[in-house]
């Protein structure tokens, strides 16, 4: 059985014939497109490696099947900067040392762009570090991570302002 | 992952039809299901995808004060519905408190009400289990089961059910509307769960075929809302499933419970409403004494199924702590740990 | 920062300030933008996909596998089993030197320990053969599987850990006990814990001819191309491991495992080139992990709490046929200032995966046993843990009164105590509640570890614009070996950090050694020190034998290098740039060779360790016994630190994996078949966010003039040790449990049913 799904892929549509059922979102970035930034640490719901936007959403794209996606939008870790200009998370990244092997960041970093969006952490680091408990990261980054969540979502704020000013 | 047929039907109608043939399996958001076909524990020949039949995805207000919440409703949308969480702050605690934001973004009402057992047993082809094989024996009964069924276990299987939302709605009356080959019928969250006896394989009421098209919260379980916590006892502070979960709503007046819900999660193969418990606490002063008293009989049938007594101590502890929160009040905010012991609340936005 | 040059005596000075700068990581754009590429994000044209089958059952043989169910799966290449793998040049069940492991490659039917590969399975698609492997349906004769303490076999190890010693004495042990005013005996067990990197063993394999390029995470690129090389009957030159990113290793990735070298086989059997990416549930069994322990361990106290002699004995699980050895007793050795000292292991032969080095091998579990006992001791004797543990204080090597190279430890008890503000807590158990009426405690360990140096190569270059390049096969797996050994190198070549290029992580390049024991800083650093001081000496050399230099002649006087420029010591006005220099003397560049190994008299003659003390805070539900580690402060003393923020991130990474071994982590085995049942990340717990909510880590500075000429110690695994012991101390401190085993369960602390 052969078919084919639409997708958009960090603003880009694609036609993408797939000839197995079977292949998960993440799996068809990875193997298929060679959108190796989404990572796979579990292929099971359980450490947020291979976390992506679905349409704005993070969502786990390894328990996620690409057939049932047809039509929507993805954003991977690869089209969150904007050219040479990074994204205010992953900026915040760097500055605050949240990773160590990076294997976990390019998961930890979209779920940090969505959690922002979800705006139910307020400036509360308990919240944030709730919310982004769904991504682990073995090296134990977690004291920067959350950090950069947080001073991040001040940037983006203050950004807000200053462009509503 | 065994190769199938991918049917993504367009009604409700070609759903159940296409699901009435035998090997067909619905398709919500996979998160439960996708996962169990990796680990071969699920073999479908046909996965039918219901993301996006129509008419599932909506939150609807009766003017009664009762809620229709569609099976395709995502299980964030719901906690975080501002109506839904003020109304039933339960219900949105016990969501909070499940899984992680991803999988709580991803994950569907149906398919939350309707997810499998973690039992490792069931999840590993090479062991025997009854619910998976039938017949083919119980490999947890003598083995690692820590954190198996302390209520309502069977020789033949002592698995637990692991939602988390199931807990408040079996205590709230909730109740599920399923289409099936032979029209619609109502199945309440404490009839859709099986208790194992001899056919663990009978997870379920749903006959083949049939498909939760929604959730349904009588107007009554709205009267709780001052007075209602779930709390879920974890092996880590978060992203864990529950060792032993509590729900507990009353309704206070004069100095006395009116009336009492309780419900446990993660001691059975389904969330366990203690009926008993909530009639020894009507018209009694919310007392310590009398959460005690209620603790006991809500364990009074529990037994171990293996190395999990700890747990019916735990649960009675559970009861009388949750009970106890729950005369405190609700809080203003969503805590920012959900359910958990160390729950803190400070003022933070949350839609309550 | 400046270099000074000395011509004349340039071995064995210190160089630049101790506290290095906080540079952020050269790494972290490719990381953060999700272009780091790691090994399974390789892709190659005309690429299979292989997964292995593992076994289900831990001993025994395998009877058959339906071969044909898999092969007609669509998309199936071929599937290797015992039958028709073809020959490796080296025989598996024989170790390779020095940290070959006997391994599984379907040498045979035998089954030695559960996931254990029994065969690969190689498609067209990671679908297809992730199906294939599914549908072999494998029969098997199985033995009685023997994973528990009373069936496995016992014996007398002749080492522990990687060559450490098996029996160490010190004192008149006996003597101790008897002079003792009391003695304090406590056990504890340790369970079997695994590695899980977030990045799974991963290999892409290409051959050309006899010839092989491997995409890998590799903690050791010379020494397995060696490796590879015997298994495969081609020289190491043939051999090219490339390896820019490793996600996360902790020990795991230093060894050949059975997996990657199947991978390998079959992309030689099939002539193209093949994947492989262990599914997490395979991480567990042929990949090496944290042997379980039982430990027993004795001390001895006078009147006024000094010790008078410490015991610790450990039993460590190894599996049937190889015999990697948690080393933790030896964690008692070098701690405390006991007049007798006995440490000793024997092993327990299971039949699991064989153990290996993971983060911390025997200081992480017998710290955890060790710190508990300690804690008992000075409550025995009524004394506060940290005035205990500083009357005890050990000044030099305990049983062997070497001096310690450094020893800043006295500083981190009290800095860390301080910022903690440990002063007041009381000193009985149950005695803090918060606001919420949870149990409150506090605890602390010492953290101790020691400090390895493995020989390493490096080149430097000095160029004709004036940059720098630096060459070493080194090892980033997190720790930050891009930009540390950029430093080390840029400082020796006198330039700023941004003025030099690395190049790493390719196994092609000069030997970087190992990426253990915390050791690689300091081991590939000393190198590219070497080696850009061996450059900037060609270029003094160039400038003070020209006379049109300014520095003309300089010669004794010496000469500073500075940002790009060398400067006249006495005269620092007179200095000229590094391109003029080489352009004068038309040289297009100038190339820097070093080795660099240990001072083998400064390591005789001294005790080498990093030291550290930690400070934590737990919350305990009073009823419900849910434990969360509130609040961790470490201070750690290491030597001379590169760069602070990395360091404080390993510090915290180890600290969170102390947190882990006392409250999460546990492999549990159903022992009728000697399966492990939560081989994945759901129900082998390691921890999230929300469970460390608050940690700290205070840098102490330490100068060491012996350690190594950098003065730089290890920072990457001190952090587990000490902490373990100061959680459990302070969960004891809040309930009155004192843990015997690990980790710490909810049941343990549910007082009185
Ligand atoms: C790592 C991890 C941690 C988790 N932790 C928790 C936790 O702490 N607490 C908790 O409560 N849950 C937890 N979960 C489970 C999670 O809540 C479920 O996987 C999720 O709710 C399932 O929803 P879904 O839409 O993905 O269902 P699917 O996976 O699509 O379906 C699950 C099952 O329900 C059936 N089904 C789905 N929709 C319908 C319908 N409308 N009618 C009839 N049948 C239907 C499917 O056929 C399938 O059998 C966790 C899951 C993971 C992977
Ligand atoms: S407890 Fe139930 S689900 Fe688990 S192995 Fe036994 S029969 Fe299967
Ligand atoms: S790879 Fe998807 S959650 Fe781990
Ligand atoms: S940085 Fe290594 S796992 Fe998070």
């Amino acid at each position: 059985m052969s078919f084919s799904i639409s997708l958009t892929i960090n603003g880009e549509k694609r036609a993408i014939a797939l000839d197995d059922p079977r292949v998960t979102l993440l799996d068809l970035l990875r193997e298929r497109l060679h959108l190796t930034g989404a990572k796979k640490g579990c292929d099971r719901g359980q450490c947020g490696a291979c976390t992506v936007l679905v349409d704005g959403r993070r969502i786990n794209s390894c328990l996620t099947l690409a057939a049932s996606l047809d039509g929507a939008d993805i954003t991977t870790v690869e089209g969150l900067a904007n050219g040479d200009d990074l994204h205010p998370v992953q900026a915040a990244f760097i500055a605050h040392d949240g990773l160590q092997c990076g294997y976990c960041t390019p998961g930890q970093i979209m779920s940090a762009v969505g959690l922002i969006a979800e705006g139910h952490a307020g400036d509360d680091p308990e919240r944030v570090r709730e919310l982004m408990s769904g991504n682990i990261c073995r090296c134990g980054a977690y004291k920067g991570i959350t950090e950069a969540v947080l001073d991040a979502q001040k940037t983006l704020k203050d950004g807000k302002r200053r462009d509503a000013a | 992952m065994n190769r199938f047929e991918y049917v993504r039907p367009a009604s409700v109608q070609e759903a159940v039809t296409a699901a009435s043939q035998p090997g067909s399996v619905y398709l919500a958001a996979g998160t439960n299901l996708l996962d169990l076909m990796k680990l071969g524990a699920a073999r479908p020949e046909r996965v039918i995808d219901i993301t996006r039949l129509p008419g599932l995805g909506e939150i609807d207000w009766r003017p009664d004060g009762s809620v229709r919440i569609g099976a395709m409703v995502r299980n964030s949308d719901l906690a975080y519905d501002e109506r839904f969480a003020r109304t039933f702050p339960v219900v949105a605690e016990a969501l909070l408190s499940g899984a992680s934001a991803q999988l709580r973004n991803a994950a569907t009402v149906g398919g939350n009400l309707m997810q499998q057992t973690r039992c490792a047993y069931f999840q590993d082809v090479a062991s025997a289990c009854n619910r998976r094989a039938p017949g083919s024996g119980c490999d947890a009964r003598e083995g690692e089961n820590r954190l198996h069924a302390v209520l309502g276990w069977s020789e033949s299987c002592i698995a637990t059910h692991p939602s988390d939302f199931c807990v408040p709605l079996v205590a709230l009356d909730a109740v599920t509307e399923v289409a099936g080959p032979n029209g619609m019928r109502d199945v309440a969250i404490d009839a859709l769960h099986a208790l194992p006896g001899e056919t663990p394989e009978r997870e379920t009421a749903l006959q083949p075929g049939e498909l939760i098209t929604a959730l349904k919260l009588p107007s009554d379980a709205a009267a709780f809302a001052d007075h209602a916590r779930y709390l879920k006892v974890r092996e880590r502070t978060s992203f864990a499933f529950a060792v032993v979960s509590a729900a507990a709503a009353l309704r206070i007046d004069g100095g006395k419970i009116q009336s009492a819900r309780l419900a446990l999660g993660g001691v059975a193969a389904k969330p366990w409403r203690a009926r008993d418990a909530e009639a020894v606490l009507e018209n009694a002063p919310p007392t310590q004494e009398a959460f005690a008293k209620a603790a006991e009989l809500a364990l009074s049938e529990a037994r171990p199924s293996g190395k999990n007594a700890f747990k019916i101590e735990l649960a009675r502890r559970l009861i009388v702590r949750a009970l106890s929160l729950s005369t405190e009040g609700t809080p203003e905010a969503m805590p920012a740990l959900p359910a958990s012991p160390f729950a803190t609340v400070p003022s933070a936005n949350h839609a309550r | 920062m400046p270099v000074e040059i000395f011509p004349s005596s340039p071995e064995h000075r210190r160089h630049g300030s101790n506290a290095g700068q906080p540079l952020t990581r050269r790494d972290g754009l490719l990381k953060v933008t999700g272009k780091a590429t790691y090994a399974a994000d390789n892709h190659r044209e005309g690429m299979l996909y292989a997964v292995a089958a593992v076994s289900s059952i831990a001993r025994g043989r395998v009877k058959s596998l339906d071969v044909q169910a898999a092969k007609s799966h669509p998309g199936v290449v071929e599937v290797i089993t015992p039958a028709n793998r073809p020959p490796l040049a080296h025989n598996p069940n024989q170790k390779m030197p020095p940290f070959g492991f006997r391994i599984e490659v379907l040498q045979d039917d035998t089954v030695r320990y559960a996931n254990q590969p029994i065969a690969m399975v190689v498609a067209e698609t990671l679908e297809a053969a992730t199906e294939g492997a599914a549908l072999l349906n494998p029969q098997y004769e199985t033995d009685t599987a023997r994973t528990r303490r009373e069936n496995g076999e016992r014996f007398k190890p002749e080492a522990v850990g990687v060559g450490g010693p098996s029996r160490v004495a010190h004192g008149d042990i006996e003597a101790g006990f008897a002079s003792a005013a009391r003695v304090t005996e406590a056990e504890f067990v340790t369970p079997a814990q695994y590695h899980n990197a977030m990045e799974p063993h991963a290999v892409v394999a290409e051959w050309d001819g006899d010839r092989l390029t491997l995409d890998m995470p590799n903690q050791a690129l010379v020494l397995s191309c060696a490796g590879y090389a015997t298994y495969f009957g081609i020289p190491p030159e043939n051999v090219l491991i490339r390896s820019p990113f490793i996600g996360g290793g902790f020990g795991s990735k230093a060894i050949l495992n059975g997996p990657q070298i199947l991978a390998i086989l079959a992309a030689r059997m099939l002539k193209r080139p093949v994947k492989l990416a262990l599914p997490r549930a395979q991480m567990y069994g042929p990949v090496g992990h944290r042997g379980a322990t039982w430990q027993k361990l004795r001390v001895g106290t006078d009147a006024g709490g000094r010790l008078t002699a410490l015991h610790h004995h450990t039993l460590s699980a190894t599996s049937s046929f190889d015999d990697f050895l948690e080393p933790a007793a030896n964690a008692s050795l070098p701690l405390y200032a006991s007049p007798a000292i006995l440490a000793e292991h024997e092993g327990l032969r299971l039949d699991t995966g064989t153990p290996g080095p993971m983060r911390a091998p025997g200081e992480a579990s017998g710290s955890a046993a060790l710190e508990v006992a300690i804690d008992e001791a000075a409550e025995a004797c009524g004394m506060d843990p940290l005035e205990f543990r500083l009357a005890n204080y050990a000044e030099t090597e305990p049983g062997t009164g070497r001096p310690f190279s450094s020893k800043a430890l006295r500083e981190c008890y009290a800095e860390g105590a301080k910022r903690f503000g440990w002063s007041g807590r009381p000193l009985a158990a149950r005695q803090m509640r918060d606001e919420n009426g949870c149990l409150v405690g506090w605890g602390m360990g010492t953290a101790v570890f020691h400090c390895p140096h493995f020989p390493a190569e490096a080149r430097a270059t000095l160029r004709a614009d004036g940059t720098g390049l630096l060459e070493t096969a080194g090892v980033d797996m997190g720790q930050g070996a891009w930009t540390a050994l950029a430093q080390i190198g840029a400082e020796a070549l006198g330039l700023d950090p941004e003025m030099v290029e690395l190049r790493s992580g390719v196994s092609s390049l000069p030997d970087g050694g190992i990426a253990g024991g915390s050791g690689h800083t300091a081991s590939a650093g000393l190198a590219l020190h070497n080696a850009g001081r061996n450059a900037i000496d060609q270029l003094v050399d160039l400038a003070t034998a020209d006379p049109e230099s300014p520095l003309f002649g300089a010669g004794n006087v010496g000469v500073v290098a500075r940002a790009g420029r060398l400067h006249r010591r006495d005269d620092e006005g007179r200095s000229e740039s590094y391109s003029d220099i080489l352009a004068r003397a038309r040289r297009t560049e100038l190339v820097g060779d070093a080795k660099a190994a240990r001072e083998p008299a400064a390591a005789e003659a001294h005790a080498m360790f990093s030291h550290g003390a930690v400070f934590a805070e737990v919350k305990v539900d009073p009823d419900l016994g849910q434990v969360r580690a509130t609040r961790l402060v470490g201070a750690f003393a290491a030597g001379r630190i590169i760069n602070p923020r990395l360091v404080r991130s390993q510090y915290y990474g180890g600290m969170i994996w102390g947190a882990s071994f006392a409250l999460l982590e546990e492999a549990v085995t159903d022992h009728r078949t000697g399966r492990i049942m939560n081989s994945d990340l759901a129900e082998y717990h390691v921890p999230v966010n929300a469970d460390l909510p608050s940690l700290d880590a205070i840098l102490i500075p330490e100068d060491d003039p012996y350690v190594n000429p950098l003065g730089v110690k290890g920072v990457g695994e001190i952090g587990i040790t000490g902490t373990v012991g100061a959680i459990a101390n302070a969960v004891w401190h809040a309930t009155g449990v004192r843990a015997r085993r690990f980790p710490i369960r909810i049941e343990d602390l549910l007082s009185d049913w």
